[in-house]
């Protein structure tokens, strides 16, 4: 907890997600990321005189899937309102946006945070278009702007202020990207905008009824920078309520690199947007029957998956919550798992080897996942079974595995093309005892008067003598067998 | 030599082409050269070149079955025409040309129609009288000296100078039924819905609907049956089959129950046009339709909550003529250049209605004005309504009073604001209204009857009109000029 001794805190936060539909909000152009400057663009979502918006209602299939994902309350009634502000990259001056009547409102969502559940509740979720991009050219003294973003369909998620501090609510943003990409509607990249997080934040003497005045914090760029925006203002605010001063009701701008933030405009320089409702787009009823099919398409959410995860497969509160963070991890654990009996050793092996594998090489691609490794499930358990029958030891898995990938060839295939079984013929295996033996003089006379650490290094020396093709299970009980002390 | 084919209805034109008698060249070139005549004096286009209309004749070859093959037509300036200036009768236009078509545009052309020239207009049709485009005033073809309405004046204009057999004009508060009375031909409002606002410059998006002008009824008809479309790229527009409208061009109206709202013959309305009305009506009577009394409560309410709802839909519809993308750009860091930019491109009234609409939007406003206006909306709305369950069309003048003269408006917006109270109500209320020559006052200036009737009952207004038209010489007389 970050909550210093004599304040409370709290925030609330606003999280914009770019919605994955393959063309635009209220036009056909294409959504795709990273096109040429304004090369995915019409009159439409170019905001020109005389064009006009036409809903898709691919959109709304979307929204409803995570107005629904969070416990929302679907609205009956689908109304569109405008959002007057200037900006340049806001081609009709308005951004069509849903003011009184949000498609969804209500809901909540359960975190885990600290190792312990909490709801956190979500006041709405509304549908509304994106704008474009500015681009400061350097040394310039204009700047250019690229309306291929405009029009891409846009969600707001508002929570209630229920978060208490910093990693909440990065615990908060955790599982609500979660909950997106399980539901397949975003990418959630923060990077690329996909994925972008306003935070509210007040302070309060603790025991104190009426919450503080709060803060608006904009432009942080990675969880970890909303994190570390919302320790700063909470210093910045104990700072100035300590010296007895009050806190200016304001926006401001975070800066990553410097680590801080600093103001952007007042309460009263803050835009009046004028709303009122779209008289281009018809207000229309939501179909119950749509809300109740989209119902059908919601997977099991990564919070139930967890609590299914510790009571089915009995898998450890770290592994099981690393493991449902991405859904197609945790598809790839239970493929497994319907495989392979030993629930754990697959955490073990997906928790460790496999998703380190999987960062070293796929840490810079979006929308890469575990299967991008190439490592069929199948082939994981049958390398898992090799250990089992004790064809190879855990040290050769874990070098087999990178040749899994590298190779695409299945375990037992590698193990045989390398000459890497493990040793089990005991004539062979008793030559190779009898050299570390009669060559290690010293420690054998040590183990035999007694001191067990040089068992230890006789048994590594035989691992180094067969490449680590040797069970040290079998090897340790041959040792122990010849020096006379079974 | 000149000839004389821009005398003719869009119609007659139509069967000459038709018969071949007459080349699409022909028709076009008696227009062009009407216009080169007399566009001096009346000044109803803002833009309009030989060059255009060559290229408009290359473009029908192959449409020749189609219903206005070879027909010119005046297409107001707020109306998308790829490649060609738009310019809403604006300086913050300046150079503006569309990418696209308007939707009305390509039905035009799908039917062989040929866009002869860009009508004049109020800016961004703000005003009743087509002078407050930055291309100056349009003159009344009847006496130069008077407005011809407006907003859309220079389409009105056109088609009673014979500088365009037809013509496309926009009606959000009025502006196509009022220069179509000051005028003297018959201009139709179409219900919302029913003809396409995709490429229509939108001044107020719930209140806005493209129409026809034509010299009669069977023009307005053949035009009306072009223009109406269900169109996916207008959320607003109806997808409702388009009747063939030239099937209600019958001669009578035995039986037809009409309207008479008793709060339209208020004070302050011109005695010709009293007169002039009253007349009509008695001979419509005689035809046979059953007139009685209708009341329409909620009247008093409509200039005020037109003046709300429009400019506020105005005030954010107009805000993408920022100087970033298109038109006038001033020079200078960001918040300058907005600010040099809309003050420079605007002219007053459009400053006017923005200001308003900005106004009545504000946070703190919204419930008193907005809001309210919305309600006021909704009981007018009931009013038609209600008075539709008794009576198949309403009968009203058109406007209080015949033209004024140019200038004498202009420094008294309210008077200006009044010369559309009898039109308001169709806007407001989504209901299609016509405008039909019904007299003249002593000047010789013309005076129209409006006939509105039930949303998507088009052929009520033309039944009426056509019926009216059919027993009456009004719409014959042409201006002198």
């Amino acid at each position: 907890m970050t909550t210093t001794a004599k304040y409370e805190t709290t925030i609330g936060l606003e999280v914009h997600v770019q919605l994955s539909t393959q063309s635009k909000i209220f036009c056909g152009c294409s959504t795709k990321f990273g096109a040429t400057a304004n090369t995915q663009t019409c009159p439409v979502c170019m905001g020109l005189p005389g064009a006009l918006p036409v809903f898709n209602r691919k959109v709304l299939s979307y929204a409803i899937k995570v107005g629904l994902a969070v416990n929302c309350s679907i609205a009956g009634m689908m109304k569109f309102d405008r959002k007057n502000y200037f900006y340049p990259d806001l081609p009709k001056g308005f951004q069509i946006s849903q003011y009184d009547l949000p498609l969804a409102a209500n809901g909540e969502l359960v975190i885990l945070t600290g190792g312990v559940q909490k709801k956190i509740r979500i006041t709405r979720v509304h549908l509304e278009e994106d704008a474009g991009k500015l681009i400061h050219v350097e040394g310039e003294d204009s700047s250019l702007v690229d309306f291929n973003r405009c029009g891409t369909p846009l969600l707001e998620i508002v929570s209630e202020p229920d978060i208490d501090s910093p990693q909440e609510a990065y615990d908060y943003l955790t599982e609500l990207k979660a909950i997106l990409k399980y539901l397949g509607v975003s990418d959630c990249n923060m990077e690329e905008g996909s994925l972008r997080c306003d935070a509210n934040i007040s302070l309060r003497p603790k025991g104190q009824r009426e919450l503080g005045v709060r803060t608006e914090l904009k432009n942080m760029n990675t969880f970890k920078g909303v994190k570390n925006a919302l320790e700063y203002e909470i210093e910045r605010q104990e700072e100035i309520l300590e010296d007895g001063g009050r806190i200016v009701q304001e926006t401001r701008l975070w800066n990553d690199a410097a680590g801080k933030s600093s103001s952007m405009r007042s309460k009263e320089e803050a835009f009046d947007y004028r709303y009122f409702p779209e008289p281009d787009l018809v207000p229309f009823t939501v179909d119950k029957k749509l809300v109740g099919s989209v119902r059908e398409t919601i997977p099991e959410l990564p919070r139930k998956r967890y609590e299914r995860f510790l009571s089915d497969y009995k898998l450890p509160v770290l592994a099981a919550s690393t493991i449902v963070q991405d859904k197609d991890t945790a598809d790839y654990f239970e493929e497994c798992a319907t495989l392979y009996k030993k629930p754990h050793i697959i955490a073990n092996w997906i928790t460790g080897d496999i998703l380190s594998e999987f960062n070293k090489r796929f840490s810079s691609e979006r929308n890469a996942t575990i299967m991008d490794l190439g490592i069929k499930p199948e082939d994981l358990v049958e390398m898992l079974r090799l250990i089992d029958k004790g064809e190879i030891s855990g040290k050769i898995a874990k070098a087999i595995l990178p040749e899994m990938i590298e190779t695409k060839q299945s375990p037992d295939e590698i193990v045989k093309a390398k000459g890497m079984f493990q040793i089990k013929d005991k004539d062979e295996l008793a030559k190779i005892l009898d050299g570390v033996i009669s060559s290690n003089a010293k420690p054998v006379e040590d183990y035999k008067n007694g001191k067990e650490a040089a068992l230890a290094f006789l048994v590594g020396q035989v691992m180094k003598a067969t490449k680590g093709k040797a069970s040290p299970k079998i090897v340790n009980e041959m040792l122990k067998e010849r020096m006379g002390r079974p | 030599m000149p000839n004389d084919l821009y005398k003719l209805t869009a119609y007659e034109i139509r069967e000459l082409i038709k018969k071949r008698d007459v080349s699409p060249e022909e028709a076009a070139s008696s227009f062009s050269d009407r216009i080169g005549r007399i566009d001096d004096k009346v000044n109803a286009f803002i833009s309009y070149d030989k060059e255009n209309i060559k290229e408009e004749l290359k473009r029908i070859k192959g449409k020749e079955a189609g219903a206005l093959y070879g027909v010119p037509v005046a297409v107001k300036d707020n109306i998308c025409v790829e490649g060609r200036l738009t310019t809403c009768g604006s300086k913050i236009l300046e150079g503006f040309k569309p990418p696209y078509n308007a939707t009305v545009i390509e039905n035009l052309r799908r039917e062989g129609a040929i866009v002869i020239g860009r009508a004049n207009m109020d800016e961004f049709a703000f005003g009743s009288s087509c002078e407050t485009s930055c291309y100056g005033p349009t003159r009344n073809p009847w006496d130069l000296e008077r407005i011809p309405g407006g907003s859309s004046g220079g389409a009105a204009a056109s088609v009673a100078a014979g500088e365009a057999a037809i013509s496309l004009g926009s009606d959000t508060g009025g502006s196509i039924r009022q220069p179509a009375a000051l005028c003297g031909v018959v201009g139709m409002k179409p219900t919302y819905g029913r003809v396409s606002r995709y490429g229509l410059i939108a001044f107020a998006s719930s209140l806005d609907q493209i129409g026809p002008f034509a010299r009669d009824m069977r023009d307005c008809a053949l035009l009306l049956n072009v223009i109406s479309s269900y169109d996916p790229k207008d959320s607003t527009s109806v997808d409702r089959k388009v009747p063939d409208y030239t099937n209600a061009l019958v001669n009578d109206i035995k039986g037809v129950r009409i309207g008479i709202p008793k709060e339209y013959f208020i004070e302050g309305i011109d005695a010709q046009v009293k007169d002039s009305v009253s007349s009509a009506i008695k001979l419509l009577e005689k035809l046979g339709a059953k007139v009685d009394e209708v009341s329409l409560p909620h009247t008093d309410h409509a200039v005020s909550t037109y003046y709300i709802i429009g400019p506020a839909e105005a005030s954010s519809n107009l805000a993408r003529f920022d100087g970033v993308q298109y038109g006038l750009r001033a020079k200078g860091p960001l918040l300058d250049m907005y600010k040099d930019t809309r003050a420079a491109g605007f002219g007053d009234e459009a400053k006017r209605r923005i200001i308003l609409g900005t106004y009545v939007l504000s946070s703190g406003y919204y419930d008193a004005y907005y809001l309210k206006a919305l309600k006021v909306r909704t009981k007018m709305r009931e009013d038609f309504e209600k008075a539709f369950e008794s009576f198949d069309c309403i009968v009203t003048p058109t406007s209080p009073t015949p033209a004024f003269k140019i200038g004498e408006r202009v420094d008294d917006p309210l008077s200006m604001y009044l010369s559309d109270i009898f039109t308001i109500p169709a806007n407001l209320t989504g209901i299609p209204g016509v405008s039909i020559p019904c007299g003249f006052a002593e000047t010789d200036l013309p005076i129209g009857l409006q006939i509105l009737a039930r949303p998507f009952n088009e052929e009520m207004l033309i039944r009426v009109g056509y019926t009216f038209q059919e027993n009456s010489a009004f719409h014959k007389k042409r201006p002198r000029l």
